[in-house]
């Protein structure tokens, strides 16, 4: 293939989907004096990371709706507060809602709890200082490809050897414990620590926002161990609320990878990957337009980079057995209330609003809600993570009003009866759920939205819907994430790498996957 | 098939539609089990029915081979994926012997495919593998469905079995040249003849639906009495087919899908298959670990061996020299071949030694009278098929 006349200079890469994690990867690779461009489908930059107006003059988070994720080392690299990037709150409190009344954990630096038995005050600090200290020694992880098992390479013995030696240097006692707990529940985990069944329900949901179980669920205090890894490399800044919503992220990271020299195309979407002689030559627009690229880095989920993008002719039939067996069907939902008004919360400060609430009463509650989606069906009484960005934020709304955003689990992306009617039920079970907690909720209402695992993956082009792209899970995780053959970022034909969340370390906005896709291609594709 | 009725447990192995007419023949009630069936495997004498391959004509109960019927217009690009042979050109009428492998590059199974009509083919194939053909389907519009008990199939082999087929009323059945399919229709029942088989030899193999397959056996044994016509089992058609240089699965290479051995999956070119594979045709399952061990070079290769003496080298281990300290390789298939005069055998060799016209020493274990003697006997590596005769490849066959 040659490239257009009208061309200068091909493009050395072509990165599918500007969400953050393909900003990253642009960004890195621009920095490195690659010549990028960023094809991305939807209208604006961000993918999923994006601030859209639901209701005329309510902005929202589209998804994820707080920063806790990203290493600070890729916001200081891109120097995103240059490029706009603005908090509008660091170390945001945790508050954890019941009918007895709520308890506040502190997070960052500042571990303490307020509104929690004695035993467990003093059980608390013990527990996030030990699990911090095993999240730190798998933090490397993250910030690497993974090694290859059967490999006779130095660098991927040596990468190996560097794992066990981590963990050996925990120390026996820290040690003996993550091998202990690693592959445990985190509902055993927390009974041994635990007294209050609030705490205990709040400190679950962190280990299964975002996935696809239930605090009993095996491996569940892997999910945990890597949200806090990923939140230690984040530095001290805990959970941080982006002022314009996370679209302003994914407007900073644009602008980076553009000052860095990046080309930047919306409304580009791509139609399939141009295959030659048994390596991706480039891409095919919607519009037909071809364009060359040594290589390819794609964004998109596994199944749709795979299958959809590539597709199966030009790979081994069990490879593409792995990629249709990967489990990526997403369980969380998004809500989003427009308020004429800030709700009021039982015995709740006003301050505390501009924090995150949860409503999980108690690892029980969680483990009910999830039941139901076992079987096809949405929670009745489901588990939410809240946030009122407008306390801090008055951009998002017109003068005096509010925007409430939620993440509310489960939400099968597949149900047994269609998500027709199932959308009201569930919606007016969200709704029930806080306004349990904030008796004036329903008369603020100004605007209702839900997007569904079913929503997000048809407005986001993620199959399935999944906020990971791809379940971590242990099946799923590092040297076999998304699949064994895949799982260095590098498909298995030349020219084709993965950026997104399907690949190490997963989703949540962190850019992790972006920015070590970027280096791998730097190592490997003159 | 009244018998099949009876419950799987109490008589697992299914019968086919020839089962009643094969037992009236079998003199030494000799069956055994193949692909979940019950099948002769000696009429009456293995030395009788190979003969009568070589110079009569020979009926052999295919029907246990497994059958997908493969359609849809995806067909000929999904086929041309699944297999590491160019079947892309493959026209109907037409069959093609093929391997297929998995990602890396080991064989899972070979087989023939039948393109009856566009976008319509047939696959034969050894071993059951409808899950691997359903997932090699994604992402192509083609639809795969079993169909080994909707099809009776029955071998006519040997130097008369034209002679047979034209005094059985099928005209024009002599044009069929080698790998080519002929529609017949024979006193109103449909018979699909394709020059096929397992023999080396002139040969055709018939299809039918099994309700037709008792009446064909019996006018296939009527129009066949004059040519020297029986019914042969499997132990008579395993001599006939290492002397034709055919791989048969389980003996010569495990399917990749059951090996649970590390180094006991096989290549296409460990097989001597190479020929069978084609880089150039574009992506097929196995094509890149297929093309990094034809860059390196494969390590061992099955070969053909003419082995010294006439004592058949079963499962014999294969040396360097005379003194038998370094092991190079093993026999997979062996036989006397009472044709060739030869004592032939096929096995797998290291590099070294995989150039016709090498030498190795092979350890061959003879029970004398309960009492187990053992010969180093001398063995060269030569060219395969052992046994080529003109009729197998004459169009038309000459009327023996």
């Amino acid at each position: 293939m040659s490239p257009p006349a009208n061309s200068p200079k091909p493009y050395e890469c072509i990165v599918i989907g500007a969400g953050h994690n393909g900003l990253i990867c642009a960004a890195y690779l621009a920095a490195a004096g690659r010549k990028v461009l960023v094809l991305e489908a939807g209208e604006e930059v961000g993918g999923a990371a994006l601030t859209r107006e639901f209701s005329p003059g309510y902005r929202v988070s589209a998804a994820a709706h707080l920063l806790h994720l990203m290493p600070s080392s890729i916001v200081q690299d891109l120097s995103l507060h240059r490029h706009g990037l603005v908090l509008a709150g660091s170390q945001l409190p945790t508050t954890a809602l019941s009918d007895a009344g709520p308890l506040t954990l502190s997070g960052g630096s500042e571990i303490a709890l307020a509104g929690a038995t004695a035993a467990d005050a003093k059980a608390y600090p013990e527990y996030v200082a030990r699990l911090r200290r095993l999240a730190a020694a798998l933090r490397p992880l993250l910030e690497q490809a993974p090694p290859r098992l059967d490999s006779q390479a130095w660098a991927d013995r040596w990468a190996l050897m560097k794992i066990g030696l981590r963990i050996r240097r925990l120390g026996r006692r820290d040690m003996r414990e993550l091998l202990r707990i690693g592959a445990m529940n985190v509902y055993d985990l927390l009974q041994e620590h635990f007294e209050s069944p609030l705490l205990k329900g709040a400190l679950a949901f962190d280990a299964v926002l975002g996935t696809n179980f239930g605090p009993r669920s095996p491996g569940t205090v892997l999910t945990l161990l890597y949200r806090l890894a990923a939140e230690g490399g984040a530095g001290t800044g805990g959970v941080s609320q982006v002022r314009g919503g996370m679209g302003a992220l994914s407007k900073a990271l644009a602008q980076a990878a553009q000052i860095a020299g990046a080309e930047i195309r919306t409304n580009a979407e791509v139609q399939r990957l141009v295959v030659d002689a048994d390596r991706v030559a480039g891409v095919e627009l919607r519009s037909g337009e071809i364009i060359a690229g040594a290589t390819v880095a794609s964004s998109a989920d596994p199944h749709t980079t795979f299958l959809r993008l590539l597709g199966a002719e030009h790979l081994d039939a069990g490879f593409v057995r792995r990629i249709t067996h990967l489990r990526s069907r997403g369980l969380a939902a998004k809500l989003h209330l427009a308020l004429s008004d800030l709700p009021a919360f039982d015995r709740v400060p006003p301050a505390a609003l501009g924090g995150r609430l949860l409503i999980a009463p108690s690892m029980e509650y969680l483990e009910r809600a999830y039941n139901f989606s076992k079987y096809g069906e949405v929670s009745e009484e489901p588990a939410l993570e809240i946030s009122v960005p407008t306390v801090r934020d008055s951009s998002l709304a017109p003068a005096g009003r509010h925007v409430l955003s939620a993440i509310v689990q489960y939400a099968p992306h597949t149900l047994k009866q269609g998500w027709g009617e199932s959308r009201q039920r569930f919606t007016e079970a969200a709704i029930a759920a806080i306004a349990a907690h904030a008796p004036r909720l329903r008369s603020l209402i100004a605007a209702t939205e839900l997007l569904t695992p079913a929503d997000l993956e048809q407005q986001f082009r993620i199959h399935g819907g999944h906020w990971h792209h791809a379940e971590l899970a242990f099946d799923q995780f590092f040297m076999v994430r998304p699949v064994p053959g895949a799982a260095q970022y590098r498909g298995p034909i030349d020219g084709l790498y993965l950026c997104g969340a399907g690949s190490h370390p997963g989703g949540g906005v962190m850019g992790n996957a972006g920015r070590n896709a970027a280096r791998q291609i730097l190592r490997e594709a003159a | 098939m009244s018998s099949n009725t009876v419950p799987h447990f109490v008589q697992p192995l299914l019968k086919t539609p020839f089962h009643e007419r094969a037992r009236l023949h079998s003199q030494i009630d000799s069956f055994v089990p193949w692909a979940g069936y019950t099948t002769v495997d000696v009429f009456s004498t293995v030395e009788q029915e190979y003969f009568a391959i070589r110079n009569a004509a020979t009926l052999y109960d295919l029907t246990p081979m497994v059958k997908y019927r493969i359609s849809g217009p995806g067909a000929a690009r999904y086929l041309n994926r699944l297999v590491t042979r160019d079947v892309g050109k493959l026209k109907p009428g037409r069959v093609s012997y093929c391997v297929w492998c998995n990602d890396a590059g080991h064989i899972i199974d070979d087989g023939t495919i039948f393109c009856l009509a566009a976008g319509e083919y047939r696959l034969c194939t050894a071993e059951r593998q409808l899950d691997w053909l359903l997932d090699s389907a994604v992402g192509f519009d083609v639809q795969v469905s079993e169909v080994t008990e909707q099809i009776a199939a029955l071998a006519l082999q040997g130097p008369t079995s034209c002679a047979v087929l034209k005094r059985l009323g099928l005209a024009g059945v002599e044009k069929l040249k080698p790998f080519e399919i002929g529609q017949f229709n024979l006193q109103g029942m449909a018979l699909t003849v394709s020059r096929t088989g397992f023999t080396g030899d002139l040969g055709y193999e018939l299809w039918m639906d099994p309700q037709h397959a008792e009446t064909l056996w019996d006018l296939l044994l009527a129009a066949g009495r004059s040519r020297g016509i029986r019914p042969i089992g499997s132990r008579a058609l395993n001599i006939a087919r290492i002397e034709a240089g055919f791989l048969l699965p389980n003996m010569d290479f495990v399917s990749a899908e059951h090996t649970i051995r590390t180094g006991r999956d096989r290549s296409p070119l460990e097989l001597g298959l190479g020929w069978l594979v084609d880089f150039g045709k574009g992506h097929f399952t196995g094509r890149r670990a297929l093309w990094a061990e034809q860059q390196r070079g494969p390590a061992r290769q099955l070969v053909g061996l003419d082995v010294e003496g006439n004592k058949p080298a079963h499962n014999a281990w294969l040396y360097s020299d005379q003194s038998g300290k370094q092991q190079v390789g093993n026999v997979t298939s062996a036989t006397w071949s009472p044709t060739c005069k030869r004592n032939l055998a096929l096995a797998i060799v290291d590099a070294p030694f995989i150039r016709t016209g090498s030498q190795v020493w092979a350890d061959i274990y003879l029970s004398r009278e309960l009492v187990w003697e053992r010969r180093m006997a001398s063995a060269q590596v030569v060219e395969r098929p052992f046994f080529l005769p003109e009729r197998r490849r004459a169009t038309p066959p000459a009327d023996f």
